[in-house]
């Protein structure tokens, strides 16, 4: 399993590390600054690198390296994804992940990773677990603990570790009732010379912000739910009604969280007069004194469109069953450029 | 109020400072010390001084100060053995409180601390909470057994502990569940041979269960363990693939990846007509195609798993070709492995678009991805025919942009395009020629001389381009310099009349005016040829040649079947099995693929897996068998450049070219090195034989009866073959280690230094575990011997035959190969004796046809005798028994490896008249040999002898033996190493 974790920053200094098991020595990332030598960008750091006796599993993010030590057979996949998730952690706890906000809370980052890995198995994984185990700073909590001597440390067990519902933690309450779904749906395009497509297909997902009372039981519907084929599941969401249904019926957890994900690779675009074929033209000019671009540049195209999805997805309603209050209901669509490429 | 304030540099006497705070009455003041202390611990400052007043604190209400000292006491525990017994008291407390986070915080935490002598102390307290009524602190014990696991095996077996753990995984608590699967994975893995994870159909259907409920990381393990189990019928097969199926709409893209694992090996026993089996396949394609819209680092792993699948079942993707398109700003690690993915699906079908693409990645500028980009042009006129034309004008126009790199690059595909569609393209010659001048990589440049003196006939001024290079012809490199020398022969022998000249030239630059051996001696060779019969120069320089094969880098047929029981492991990344790259290799157990089960299957599905023994189990010997030229063909000229860059062990890898230089210091890298010193003096007394044949010379040669037999020594390369280098050895075994006795003697005049050798991939993985030493130079006529020790862990490849052994060796003058074949007894292991009921549980285990009968003819012993002998080549006799006269031996023996061998050695005094006994008269598992009696009588004269049925020992001593024949029965899960190892029988018996 994943014996021990190291932060370096892009100029190559490790400034976190922490061991699940037996202490490595730091000079293992040496092997790591080699590759990051030889790969000239960060961004092209390879992800698996072997050493001696150890295989050092890396990803980059918010310029930070955050490099796992494993010593035996583990699934890259499972420790890459697990390192993805100590950054959204950081950045849940924190607002944003960087090297200074990481050193100013470095007390709580070392409980939540200590938290998060027992023996290098996945324990608590989950923000809602996580946050009840260990709070967050606020400035409002710092000041309260100074005055009272209380700590960030929850002394409760973590409700909802062991109930079905290992996401949602118990007794939420809230005055305002309130359940916000964004349908966000991204383009990833590659649009050649000559301005035809080459490639385009849709990534799309659903967030959610749920703050509801109790244990409240969703379901959401869809006007066209067979656009949706290719789609990962938060694990909150009841897969056979799914299946049978193509109805989403969910207990969701507390707070902000990724109710699915899509993808497609060629959807409905309704009615087009194939003699007036909409198109988008642009131009590019370079500021006066910028040097001039490699031969053929690729563009990169950013671009919003506000209450539309691409797709055509609609949602049709949105239930709740087993809490007896009226939540405030919402959903939001939007479709933005993903990686949208013009080749020139 | 921020913690980097913990980040201020160490004044003198902080230690001080803090030991203070962290005695103070104060609460609030004592915490903040300890926190003070975990930050400095954490940015790796040495606080270990403050253990004693650090554990003081421990005894405290207050959760996240115990929390705190908890995580301190982890740390340094190991540097304070005597003082962390403090903290035992208050674990044992802990492990008692009645909030069950406080349980497991306790039992969590006590298993953190890796000291020996608390670990006895902690049995009792883990008893408990592996029992507790709260599963949160059962799954946490489940994790704790692993702990201990690693710092006291033999307490956690004595304890009972992983009885308990196998238990668990039919908790009701599927978290519970998934630890103890995590858990007894872990401890799995580091004895592989244990039957820990003992799968079977009801285990099979808890785990099922468990699966729907438990966390995404709990899902990976119990995927990975469901993996290994081997159902036993198509049905079932089915019914599991059926209720893993949803995991592949995880978000988790581990989950997702070992379910595809699962599904991929299950649908190996499935029926093609099932309609079952083609929705399965399309379920497969979303979930691979959505991994790849993750983060770069997910994606690149994915990949190289896609890499696998699109070649073990390219149906799968194949109309999803458009997703492997590069992004320009997708790291270069991406965009390599999604080039090659589309190389793999280019089919007629979709051809066009990727060659489109390919062209616009040329244009690209990142050299690495643009010269792969060209060359996988190339690869698809060569894989796909119709293509091929298009190809070549892509190429053409590749080569009009004048980059520099991208034309040579273009120039060496092309000369495979012709070489695979002769007589088609060759009016772009021209084109080709017009770029000669730019050409300045050995490859290339060689390129463009094969080109030109193929098609010398064609090329009006052939003759002129040729002598362009001949100006320089010392300063090019050696590829450039014999290709150029062929090319002038071609040219010579298709227009002899005006190239006369030319071609003395370049025969005397090639034979008088270098160093290189290789030039010179072809030189030499075309010299004769042309000056004695230009005839037969015609037909062997102009022959025709065989045509280039379509694909050369797809993985050989039964290392992808492996490889696909490893994916989503870093097996998968590096696309060797782990028994070439996972530390110790040797405890690795081969996996393979399960048999298709169904009758229906048609007869076109060679790709199914070896039949036989359950997957997990199953010692595949030899997973690989790639072509026999192997690597020692690429020695001097680097490594060879499949596959991802490997920078582990080199020795394991054989990846890396060892006669190059950096010899030492490669090694010395390494942890099983055994110094020179240490290796066991050669030869003990056999004589030297002369010849190969000498090797299993029976007649001649000293036994020992201190460890295995050795043969004598023979020559394996004689001086006339190596420019006077002599190379005679032989093999041995003593208590556990193989080395190679050699004798170098050097009949050459000139003094030979830097001497070095490699083995080429084989059989058993064996490998120098040391460099050749030879201390001082070789003078003419002396002789030193060696003692290699070797390792089994090098990287294993099919020899034909199985205990072929092919070796360069390189000195001062050149390098040298040879091949020789290693007696199989090196390879048996000491520990290769089976207890009984093992041995008859395996015996019955393997199937008859995979069993081997040989005789041993006109060997004198008896039983007693035989199995000493034996024994001291580590074959060992399990059992032993008379029936009707005839002595029945029992033997077990391993390979280094794992392989078991399993034998019936039966001897009998000579019968002429008892002729071959049928096995199924034996009694049931006694199947075997019969004595044939036949033969010379020799000694004094033959008798029968009755023993007590089973494993008595007494021996029938006084009768003594006879000239006899013996028959020898052997099992084994690899059929293949029968013959060899009746060999070594053979040999041992007579020496």
């Amino acid at each position: 399993m994943i014996h021990s974790l190291f932060l370096i920053n892009s100029s190559g200094d490790i400034f976190l590390e922490k061991h699940w098991k037996s202490v490595v020595s730091r000079s293992v990332c040496d092997y790591f600054f080699e590759a990051q030598e030889r790969a000239t960008e960060a961004e092209n750091v390879p992800p698996v690198i072997p050493t001696p006796h150890h295989y050092l599993l890396s990803v980059y993010r918010h310029k930070i390296f955050f490099v796992a030590v494993i010593q035996t057979e583990v699934p890259p996949l499972f420790v890459i994804e697990f390192l993805h998730r100590v950054v959204d952690t950081f950045q849940d706890y924190f607002g944003v992940c960087s090297e200074p906000v990481i050193k100013d809370n470095v007390v709580v980052v070392y409980e939540v990773l200590e938290e998060m890995l027992d023996n290098g198995f996945p324990l608590a994984t989950e923000s809602n677990i996580l946050k009840e185990l260990i709070k967050p700073p606020t400035i409002l909590r710092t000041v309260v603990n100074t005055i009272t001597g209380s700590t960030n440390v929850g002394d409760q067990l973590p409700t909802g570790q062991l109930s079905v519902v290992p996401w949602r933690r118990t007794g939420v309450k809230y005055t305002n009732n309130e359940a916000y779904f964004d349908v966000i749906e991204e383009i990833d395009a590659i649009i050649d010379k000559s301005g035809s497509t080459i490639t385009a297909e849709i990534q799309g997902v659903i967030d959610a912000c749920v703050k509801l009372t109790g244990m409240p039981d969703l379901t959401l519907s869809f006007m066209n739910p067979r656009l949706l084929d290719d789609v990962s599941f938060h694990p909150c969401v009841r897969f056979k009604r799914w299946e049978s249904e193509r109805i989403l019926s969910f207990i969701p957890p507390d707070g902000n969280f990724r109710l699915l994900s899509y993808h497609m690779l060629s959807w409905d675009v309704g009615k087009i007069n194939p003699q007036k074929l909409p198109s988008l033209k642009g131009t590019m000019s370079l500021q006066a004194g910028a040097s001039k671009p490699d031969e053929n540049p690729t563009i990169n195209l950013q671009f919003k469109i506000q209450q539309l999805a691409i797709s055509g997805l609609k949602v049709n309603r949105l239930d709740m069953y087993g809490e007896k209050y009226k939540p405030f209901k919402g959903i939001k669509y939007m479709t933005k450029a993903g990686k949208f490429q013009v080749r020139t | 109020m921020t913690d980097s304030k913990y980040f201020t540099t160490t004044k003198k006497g902080e230690i001080f400072e803090l030991k203070a705070e962290l005695n103070s009455d104060k609460k609030e003041k004592k915490k903040e010390a300890v926190k003070k202390v975990i930050a400095s611990m954490t940015v790796g400052k040495d606080v270990s001084a403050l253990f004693p007043d650090v554990v003081n604190c421990m005894q405290t209400d207050n959760l996240e100060l115990k929390k705190l000292v908890y995580l301190y006491l982890m740390n340094y525990a190991k540097s304070q053995p005597d003082m962390a017994i403090m903290a035992v008291n208050t674990f044992v407390k802990d492990c008692e409180d009645p909030n069950p986070l406080i349980r497991a915080l306790a039992v969590r935490t006590m298993g953190c601390i890796r000291v020996d002598k608390i670990t006895e102390y902690l049995c009792e307290p883990l008893r408990k909470c592996l029992k507790d009524e709260d599963p949160y602190v059962r799954k946490t014990a489940a994790v704790c057994v692993a702990k201990l696991h690693d710092i006291n095996a033999q307490l956690v077996e004595d304890q009972g502990f992983l009885d308990t753990l196998k238990d668990l995984i039919s908790d009701s608590n599927p978290m519970v569940v998934a630890n103890a699967v995590a858990a007894l994975s872990e401890i799995a893995e580091s004895h592989p041979s244990s039957n820990l994870l003992d799968l079977n159909p009801q285990s099979i259907n808890k785990l099922l269960t468990a699966l729907n409920e438990c966390t995404e990381w709990g899902q990976i393990f119990i995927l990975d363990c469901l993996a290994n189990y081997m159902p036993k019928d198509d049905r079932e097969a089915q019914s599991i693939c059926e209720r893993v199926t949803p995991r592949l709409s995880h978000a988790n893209s581990a989950v997702v990846l070992s379910a595809v694992k699962v599904l991929m090996k299950f649908m190996e026993m499935l029926s093609k007509d099932l309609d079952y089996y083609g929705t399965l396949l399309k379920k497969l394609a979303p979930p691979l195609v959505t991994l790849l819209s993750a983060e770069p680092e997910l994606q690149y792993v994915a990949l190289r798993n896609i890499n696998l699948i699109v070649q073990k079942r390219p149906e799968i993707l194949k109309h999803e070709m458009k997703v492997f398109f590069v992004k320009y700003n997708d790291p270069i690690y991406v965009k390599l492995e999604k080039l090659d993915i589309m190389i793999r699906l280019a089919s007629q079908a979709n051809i066009a678009q990727v060659l489109a693409e390919l062209k616009e990645y040329a244009t690209e500028v990142d050299v690495d991805f643009v010269r792969k980009a060209v060359r996988a042009i190339g690869r698809c006129a060569i894989k796909v025919e119709q293509s091929a034309e298009r190809c070549v004008s892509t190429l053409l126009d590749l080569i009009q942009t004048k980059v520099n790199y991208v034309v040579q690059e273009a120039i060496v595909v092309i000369k495979d395009i012709f070489r695979k569609y002769p007589n088609k393209y060759e009016s772009v010659i021209a084109t080709l020629c017009e770029n000669l001048d730019s050409l300045d990589e050995p490859e290339a440049r060689a390129a463009m001389i094969w080109i030109v003196g193929e098609y010398a006939e064609r090329i009006d001024n052939a003759d002129e381009l040729l002598e362009s290079f001949l100006e320089g012809f010392h300063d090019e490199s050696t590829q450039v310099q014999l290709q150029l020398l062929t090319a002038i022969v071609k040219l010579f022998l298709k227009k002899p009349t005006e190239t006369q000249e030319l071609v003395q030239q370049v025969l005397s630059l090639a034979t008088q005016d270098s160093d290189n051996p290789d030039l010179r001696d072809r030189g030499y060779i075309y010299w004769r040829l042309l000056s004695t019969d230009p005839v037969a120069a015609k037909e062997v320089v102009l022959a025709e040649k065989p045509l280039i094969s379509e694909e050369t880098d797809l993985i050989e047929p039964t290392l992808l079947d492996e490889l696909i029981c490893y994916i989503g492991t870093l097996a998968s990344v590096y696309h060797k099995p782990p028994s070439a790259f996972v530390e110790g290799g040797r405890g690795v157990v081969h996996k393979s693929l399960p048999p298709r089960t169904a009758s229906s299957e048609s007869a076109e599905s060679p790709e199914t897996a070896p039949t036989g023994a359950p997957p997990g189990e199953q010692p595949d010997v030899i997973p690989a068998q790639g072509d026999l030229l192997g690597d020692l063909l690429n020695l001097d000229l680097g490594p060879p450049v499949s596959g991802p860059p490997l920078a582990t062990s080199s020795v394991q890898m054989g990846a890396v070219d060892l006669l190059g230089g950096g010899l030492d210091s490669l090694i010395g890298g390494t942890n099983f090195v055994a110094p020179p010193t240490a290796a066991v003096p050669a030869n003990l007394g056999a004589p030297i034989g002369s010849g190969l044949s000498d090797l299993f010379d029976l007649t001649s040669g000293v036994g020992t009866l201190s460890g295995s037999y050795v043969a004598p020594k023979a020559v394996w390369l004689p001086a006339m073959k190596a420019k006077g280098l002599e190379i005679s050895g032989t093999f041995t075994r003593q208590v556990g280690s193989i080395s190679m006795d050699l004798q170098l003697t050097n009949k050459a005049l000139q003094v030979m230094t830097d001497f070095a050798i490699q083995f080429n991939r084989n059989s058993f993985g064996l490998a120098p575990a040391a460099p050749l030493q030879v201390h001082a130079p070789l003078s003419p006529n002396q002789t030193v011997e060696i003692s290699l020790p070797l390792s089994t862990v090098g990287s294993v490849m099919k020899m034909e035959p199985l205990n072929n052994l092919q070796v360069a060796v390189k000195n001062n003058i050149d390098v040298f190969y040879f091949s020789t074949l290693y007696p199989l007894h090196i390879l048996f292991v000491e520990d290769g004796k089976m207890d009984r009921q093992m041995f008859l549980a395996t015996w019955k285990d393997i199937p008859n046809e995979n069993e081997a009968q040989f005789q041993i003819r006109d060997c004198p012993l008896n039983a007693e005798a035989a199995s000493s002998k034996l024994q001291s080549s580590n074959i060992f006799t399990v059992a032993k028994r008379n029936v009707e006269g005839q002595d029945m031996l029992y033997q077990s023996l391993k390979l280094t490896n794992g392989i078991w061998v399993l034998a019936e050695l039966r001897i009998q005094p000579g019968n002429p008249s008892c002729t071959a006994w049928p096995s199924r008269h034996c009694p049931s598992w006694v199947l075997l040999a019969v004595l044939v009696g036949g033969g010379l009588w020799r000694g004094f004269g033959g008798g029968n002898f009755r023993l007590p049925v089973f494993g008595c020992c007494m021996s029938p001593s006084l009768l003594v033996p006879v000239v006899q024949d013996l028959e020898l029965s052997l099992k084994c899960r690899a059929p293949e190493v029968s013959q060899h190892v009746y060999q070594a029988y053979e040999t041992i018996l007579k020496n």
